[in-house]
């Protein structure tokens, strides 16, 4: 059990940390799918089915095709692969640092609170018991969702796609 | 230390990750990534506590963890579309080119 934890969590650390070093956004974008899919096998390590495939379709699937097509579109070089430039010295040491307090208190904060064991059996959510919860006690969250989601959407495309006027000689 | 304490330790680690991403890096693709890596480690605490938390009979847990992709779909799609805009204002993403965005 622990080490199947063990496994799943190194995969997802060891991609993130790996995506957020690395000079190749397009190979961000890919070692973060792999972070994402770590995620997933977390929900199902811990039980959480549906939400394990909810996060593969929207993130594996969705999300990070998203980021490629954001990545392609707003590349400089459009021949050559996407690089980026390291962080200035003193904004990385500034960042890192940051990092390491929030992680430091975080851990101590983890370490030293006193959990309550964990009930014996573990926890089921079948599908039929979140469709009836969904439709039932939180059937306002599910509607103001999809309002937002619509919103959301709308907006991006309206952000996206309106053309401001330029000049003919500094069209691409 | 139980099983609820290495997820924590997990979620917390992950989070710093991100959070040390988006402070460090000059893209703004990158640090859009290193904010959804942060909700992803949120949605990490919310599993463990539904877990290992004392009342197993509700899917609370993943309830709210369905939302909460819901909602970082939303916010990666408006958090794209403004890149693209950003992209198109200025013809590069670097966020120290981005300062005359102030008012």
């Amino acid at each position: 059990m622990t080490v199947v934890l063990a496994i799943i969590a190194l995969v997802l650390l060891g991609s993130a940390a790996a995506a957020m070093l690395s000079r190749n956004l397009v190979h961000s974008a890919l070692l973060l799918a792999v972070s994402w899919l770590g995620t997933a096998a977390f929900y199902l390590w811990a039980g959480a089915d549906f939400a394990a495939f909810a996060q593969v379709i929207v993130y594996v699937g969705a999300v990070s095709m998203v980021v490629l097509f954001a990545v392609l579109l707003t590349r400089q070089n459009p021949v050559g692969d996407v690089q980026v430039e390291p962080a200035s010295r003193v904004r990385l040491t500034a960042a890192l640092s940051v990092g390491a307090c929030v992680a430091a208190v975080l851990f101590a904060a983890v370490v030293s609170s006193d959990f309550r064991p964990a009930p014996a059996q573990a926890p089921t959510a079948t599908v039929k018991q979140i469709g009836l919860e969904l439709m039932g006690p939180y059937g306002a969250a599910l509607l103001i969702v999809g309002v937002l989601l619509t919103v959301a959407l709308l907006g991006a495309i309206v952000l996206a796609a309106s053309e401001p006027k330029r000049n003919p000689e500094d069209a691409p | 230390m139980t099983p609820l304490h290495l997820c924590l330790l997990i979620s917390s680690a992950l989070f710093c990750i991100g959070l040390a991403g988006a402070l460090a890096r000059s893209n703004t693709i990158l640090v859009l990534l290193g904010i959804e890596l942060m909700l992803n480690a949120a949605n990490l605490n919310f599993i463990a506590f539904w877990r290992f938390g004392p009342s197993p009979a509700h899917a609370t847990g993943v309830i709210f963890v369905i939302f909460s992709i819901a909602i970082a779909a939303a916010e990666a799609a408006v958090g794209l579309a403004l890149i693209i805009a950003l992209y198109r204002h200025q013809r590069n993403i670097r966020l120290q080119d981005a300062v005359q965005l102030k008012g």
